[in-house]
């Protein structure tokens, strides 16, 4: 305990941005609960709540921002950021973690169940295989599974993974020739995989393109603590490129789903598992894109200094874990 | 132990004398002081407590004889789980949190919570979940009625009210971990210089426990109901097996939030308890290191053990033996925090305000209900309680018993430091005994009618559950009743009486204690310097 | 009213005086099903009662003890008596000490249980067969296997439902009485799969042992072998919607001979559904 000593905590004045954003969430709650029911003005109030949400973020944040840059923040709170960034994303990794619990159990427990000996009794005939739509499944469809090398995939993502985590060090010691290496091997093996591209391309090229966006976004790391705003900003620009492609090519992919495959969210538990795995790791690339682009809008305006650059970082750290968690769809949802 | 209380000359008859903000109700709307912000947690959960209480007292009404009197089936289903829903997310949940509020910074020397206008949000999140939750009474359909685990696929049938209430779990989620995150960031960073983890009160280590629990199995509940809510009007079939799902999904997942959840309900419950007994026993809490380590210990196990809720699901043999093994294990650590309380009154100078009685008789019934938590752990007899009014006991005994006393204990014990005033102590004992008989009356009876073959969640029954059933709906209703008495000794204290010094108990240590009563608007504006007094090192 | 209130009162009185030591005596009472478990019908039944008895002796045991030295601190150690406080606050030996017995005590509770769960989930070599599927908010039964095979009933509330003024005290087997029994043969094996149409139920016989979900789109099993003649409610164990308090079940365990003519009755019944007049089952033996 040394500087936090003598260090007065910033404790911010009254705020009516909070209850701004309860309003949004109960007209959110309320409209959600009318609209999924089909009353008519549920849309109506969704929206209202979503414009109050807006607000609420352009405010709220905006007041943080005018805080930090104005000097309010020490130390302590500087850690009390990350702290809670941290966690914050722990309790997003348990959000996912239920639905990655969810295809386990469907895969290896209730599926089998269904096509078990006793499971005949209820569904006479139906088979257990992966991909399924269950015993009463009414029309054929085709799943996503990318049907390739999927052993030199998997060892490819999760050496590039590595590759990735491992060039976190050469950087903090500021080894610019280390990091080069590091980096650079992670680009070839995402070459490597997109080489070794099979009949579903999207899944690998979106795997390619996360790979490659961590890549750029940990050299734009490098580069504001080099104090290089100007590279900063390119790959910081080019990290949020290669997430918008990566949204588009699963928009892309979703559309060829249901026209080609006839495969829908309602095409049994692998459609609700693949939809809600997929979609909600895409909703949670474009609230990092989101924020990725807050960042770059925010270096353009000239915040950030080399040392102090916090929200940047909790934006990476962010992309890193909205990464890591589709390395893990990929090889769950598509390869095995 | 010192502690920078400034202008402790000015008079401190209310809160707002450093108070600049907006005043009236902005004041309250607006707010990022941790005081303001817990003294709203703890109406807002009283208020919950009233209602979830309400419910209660209408299915028990119905429950008072055979036949249906009172309400018909569908709307006691509604009561039932609403009841559930109510006491867990609106009465016990936000209550602690409302605790954390107000000492976790006056118990570590921290000027506020971390994050003071997110602090608001999860607060003022409530309200509006309240709103949604409680609304779903009023449409068409009514509110869900599927119990408060909400089943699939029994929730997958239900009108409006459900999705209103899965929308509400989505809100006060959101504020369970906004909460969560602020109370941990607030004991990780915020600690007075000196005051190493090892030496905070017992209380903020519960706490920050709970929170890490809280941060991990929210998001999961989230899951859960979402899954619902597609299955629902989205047409996937998570939890129905036409599709390939599995309706024992659901149950899985919702128990791997659930389990925790009752130790979310506990474990600051332990920690109140355990600032308690050793200021009335006037002797330092005994094993203090084994005190964080047991409940570290039970938040770890609280992972692998939530398939004890669904042994009559059928899971294989192999399976029912490691969660029974998992469970009965968390009566070990338990166990030691039962024996260290005993052993902090051991050879003490006991005296016994109402905060202790209430610690006491927490201690003394919460057993109970732990050794019956025990009895169902076994699977084969669990076979036979599950489903019945012995579990329904069984978690009584716990929440109300151990949750719900706790609460009180620490309500008296810290109330003079956040009034300025004593409460009136014959009524506050009055209120513990009034409690405690009543509290046994109605809910000791459940054991027998759950053994003798009473299932839960029903309005009626055969008529040899009879006398048992009246009993504990005479004792609901006392019970009930006492707890207005709770309320006017609050209403009494608040609006004077003896002016409270700032020590307030004879045998009470740490950094709470060292600033005014009631506690100035800002304390610890400048973090005290703490020295512990040389107890647990 | 003031009689029912005078009558509420003797029973508040008495139920009070027995509070206290009913734990102590609930091994007497055992055959009373009011404070304990019913009389097991089964040996899976009688097992599940001796663990019972064997998990609350142990508790009671560990409460009297534990307690004992709480209430003798409170007794002995108290302000008002001059108790000096000391200063004690760690013992390593003891908290070892009460670290390690409640798991030897834990030990000696598991172990019975094991034997038992294995047990319990031994279907296997059934003699007889039976589907019940539960709907909202009846049962159904199948006898898919063994001596009956092909019989099929639904079985659904027989009691009279209304309204009851306060006061007003309903039948004997109010709400546990069904139009059409399970019936099966004493001594055998019979082996229940569970299943449901539309949502859970549980199948739950206190007097047999046996309790299991019935979960729609699976099958689940659980079997028991009565050793005693006689007539076994239940109830559906698991909250199903609105008449989840409305689907007994009801068991009539009847001997052999009785048991073949049953089934001859029922074959009889469907070869000639024209007469479908409800066979009265056997009443029980006893
Ligand atoms: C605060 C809440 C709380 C707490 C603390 C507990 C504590 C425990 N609970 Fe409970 N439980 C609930 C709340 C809680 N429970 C709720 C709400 C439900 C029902 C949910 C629903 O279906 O709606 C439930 C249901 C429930 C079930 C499922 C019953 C069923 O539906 O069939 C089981 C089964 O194992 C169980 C077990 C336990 C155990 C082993 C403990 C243990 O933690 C208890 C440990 C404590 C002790 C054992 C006493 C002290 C120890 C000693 C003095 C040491 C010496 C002792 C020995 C060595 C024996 N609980
Ligand atoms: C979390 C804490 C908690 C608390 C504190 C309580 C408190 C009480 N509970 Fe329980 N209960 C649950 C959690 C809790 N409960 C849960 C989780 C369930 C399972 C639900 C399910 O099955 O899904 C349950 C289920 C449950 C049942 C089983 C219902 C069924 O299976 O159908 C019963 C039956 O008696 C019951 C009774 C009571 C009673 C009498 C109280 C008493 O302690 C309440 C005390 C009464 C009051 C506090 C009222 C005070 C107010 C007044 C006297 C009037 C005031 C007037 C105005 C406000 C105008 N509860
Ligand atoms: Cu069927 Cu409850
Ligand atoms: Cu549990």
């Amino acid at each position: 305990m040394n500087a936090q000593t003598i260090e007065k905590y910033f404790v911010p004045e009254p705020s009516i941005y909070p209850i701004i954003g309860s309003i949004s969430l109960l007209l959110l709650g309320t409209g959600a609960s009318f609209w999924v029911n089909s009353l008519a003005a549920g849309p109506w109030i969704t929206a209202l709540g979503f414009a109050v949400l807006l607000y609420m973020l352009f405010g709220w944040f905006g007041a943080v921002i005018r805080e930090s840059e104005t000097g309010k923040y020490g130390k302590n709170v500087d850690s009390a950021f990350r702290w809670s960034m941290g966690w914050f994303i722990f309790s997003e990794v348990m959000f996912f973690a239920a639905f990655f619990g969810t295809l386990f159990y469907v895969r290896v427990i209730s599926v089998p169940d269904l096509g078990s000996e006793v499971g005949q009794i209820f569904w006479p005939g139906f088979k257990a295989a992966w991909p399924s739509a269950g015993p009463h499944a009414t029309e054929a469809f085709e799943s996503m599974t990318w049907v390739g090398k999927s052993t030199l995939a998997i060892v490819a993502v999760i050496a590039a993974a590595a590759m990735l985590t491992f060039a976190h060090g050469p950087m903090e010691k500021g080894k610019k020739g280390q990091l080069q290496i590091m980096l650079g091997l992670t680009l070839l093996i995402v070459v490597l995989l997109l080489a070794s591209l099979s009949v579903s391309w999207v899944p690998v090229i979106n795997t390619a393109l996360l790979l490659a966006s961590a890549v750029t976004l940990t050299w734009a790391h490098w580069s504001i603590r080099q104090g290089n705003r100007g590279q900063f900003n390119l790959f910081l620009a080019l990290t949020l490129l290669l997430g918008v492609v990566f949204l588009g090519c699963q928009v892309y992919e979703y559309v060829h789903a249901y026209s080609e495959l006839n495969l829908k969210l309602t095409s049994g538990v692998y459609g609700a598992t693949f939809y809600m795995m997929t979609g909600f790791h895409g909703l949670h690339v474009t609230i990092g894109a989101i924020m990725l682009a807050v960042m770059l809008a925010r270096s353009l305006s000239g915040h950030f200094t080399k040392d102090r650059h916090f929200a940047f970082e909790a934006a990476a750290w962010y992309w890193h874990f909205v990464d890591y968690v589709w390395l893990l769809l990929f090889v769950v949802v598509y390869i095995l | 132990m010192s502690a920078v209380p400034h202008d402790v000359a000015h008079g401190h008859d209310h809160h707002d004398d450093h108070h600049h903000g907006p005043t009236g109700l902005m004041r309250w709307i607006t707010a990022t002081n941790h005081k303001d912000i817990g003294t709203m947690y703890l109406i807002f959960s009283f208020i919950m407590f009233l209602s979830g209480g309400v419910m209660a007292l209408t299915l028990r009404a119905e429950l008072f004889q055979p036949g249906l009197q009172v309400v018909q089936p569908e709307f006691f289903n509604q009561l039932t789980t609403m009841h559930g829903l109510v006491m867990v997310f609106g009465a016990i949940m936000p209550a602690f949190v409302g605790f954390a509020n107000w000492m976790l910074p006056l118990m570590v020397g921290a000027p506020d919570m971390a994050f003071a206008r997110m602090n608001n949000w999860s607060f003022w999140l409530l309200p509006p979940a309240a709103i949604l939750l409680i609304g779903s009474f009023f449409v068409p359909g009514g509110a869900t009625a599927a119990g408060w685990t909400l089943y699939a696929p029994l929730s997958v049938q239900m009108g409006m009210g459900m999705d209103m209430a899965i929308f509400a779990i989505h809100i006060m989620g959101a504020s369970s971990i906004m909460g969560a995150i602020n109370i941990v960031v607030t004991i990780l960073n915020m600690r007075a210089p000196g005051m190493t983890l090892m030496k905070m009160p017992l209380f903020c280590w519960t706490w920050l426990i709970t929170a890490y629990l809280l941060i991990a199995v929210m998001p999961v509940l989230a899951g859960a109901v979402t899954m619902v809510l597609t299955d629902r009007h989205f047409g996937t079939t998570f939890f129905n097996a036409a599709g390939g799902g599995d309706p024992v999904l659901y149950q899985h997942v919702f128990w791997f939030f659930g389990h925790p959840e009752v130790y979310i309900m506990i474990l600051p419950a332990f920690g109140i308890v355990s600032q308690i007994i050793p200021t009335f026993a006037r002797k330092p809490l005994f094993g203090y290191a084994s005190m964080v380590y047991a409940t570290a210990s039970i938040a770890i196990l609280s992972f692998v053990v939530w398939a004890h809720h669904m042994f009559t699901t059928g899971m294989p043999a192999k399976t029912q033996i490691f969660f029974m093994y998992a469970t009965m294990l968390i009566a070990v650590p338990t166990g030691v925090k039962v024996f260290n309380w005993i052993a902090t009154m051991w050879r003490g100078s006991m005296t016994f305000e109402t905060p202790m009685l209430f610690s006491v008789g927490f201690i003394f019934v919460f057993t109970l209900g732990g050794f019956t938590g025990l009895m169902l752990s076994i699977a084969p007899v669990d076979i036979q309680y599950q489903d019945t009014y012995f579990v329904v006991a069984h978690f009584h005994y716990v929440l109300v018993a151990g949750s719900l006393f706790a609460l009180f204990a620490g309500t008296y014990y810290w109330l003079p430091k956040w009034t300025g005033y004593m409460y009136d102590e014959k009524l506050g004992k009055r209120h513990f005994w009034l409690s405690m008989i009543f509290f046994n009356v109605t809910f000791f009876p459940m054991h027998f009618l759950g053994l003798a073959g009473m299932q839960r969640r029903v309005p009626d029954y055969n008529p040899m559950f009879a006398d048992f059933n009246e009993l504990a709906t005479v004792g609901a209703f006392g019970f009930g009743l006492t707890q207005l008495l709770f309320a006017y000794v609050i209403i009494k204290c608040i609006r004077g009486g003896e002016k409270a010094t700032a020590q307030v108990w004879e045998g009470a240590e740490g950094l709470e204690w060292t600033v005014p009563s009631p506690a100035p608007h800002h304390t610890f504006e400048v973090p005290p310097v703490f020295e512990a007094k040389g107890h647990h090192h | 009213m003031t009689n029912n209130a005078a009558l509420l009162m003797k029973k508040t009185v008495q139920a009070a005086a027995g509070l206290g030591g009913i734990f102590a005596a609930s091994a007497t009472w055992a055959a009373n099903s009011k404070y304990n478990f019913q009389e097991p019908a089964s040996r899976m039944a009688a097992d599940i009662h001796d663990l019972h008895m064997w998990m609350i002796w142990i508790c009671l045991i560990i409460f009297v003890v534990v307690f004992g030295f709480m209430f003798y601190s409170i007794y002995a150690h108290r302000k008002s008596k001059g108790a000096v406080a000391a200063q004690f606050h760690e013992s390593t030996t003891v908290e070892i000490l009460w670290t390690v017995i409640p798991v030897l005590i834990l030990v000696g509770m598991a172990w019975p249980a094991t034997k038992t769960v294995l047990a319990q989930k031994d279907t296997t070599n059934a003699d007889i067969t039976i589907k019940a599927t539960g709907y909202q908010w009846k049962w159904g039964y199948d006898y898919i296997k063994g001596e009956g095979e092909g019989i099929a009933f639904v079985s659904t509330l027989s009691t009279p439902r209304g309204q009851l003024e306060f006061g007003e005290y309903p039948g004997e087997n109010y709400l546990l009485e069904v139009d059409n029994p399970v019936v099966v043969p004493i001594g055998k094996k019979v082996r229940i799969l569970t299943t449901a149409q539309d949502v859970i139920h549980a199948w739950w016989v206190p007097a047999l042992g046996v309790k299991q979900d019935a979960i729609p789109g699976f099958i689940r099993d659980t079997w028991f072998r009565a050793d005693r003649e006689g007539v076994f409610r239940g109830v559906c164990a698991e909250l199903c919607g609105k008449d989840h308090g409305y689907m007994p079940i009801e068991v009539h365990v009847v001997s052999e001979e009785k048991y073949a003519a049953w089934v001859a009755a029922q074959k009889q019944k469907s070869a000639a559904p024209a007469a479908a007049a409800a066979q009265p089952a056997p009443a029980s033996a006893s």
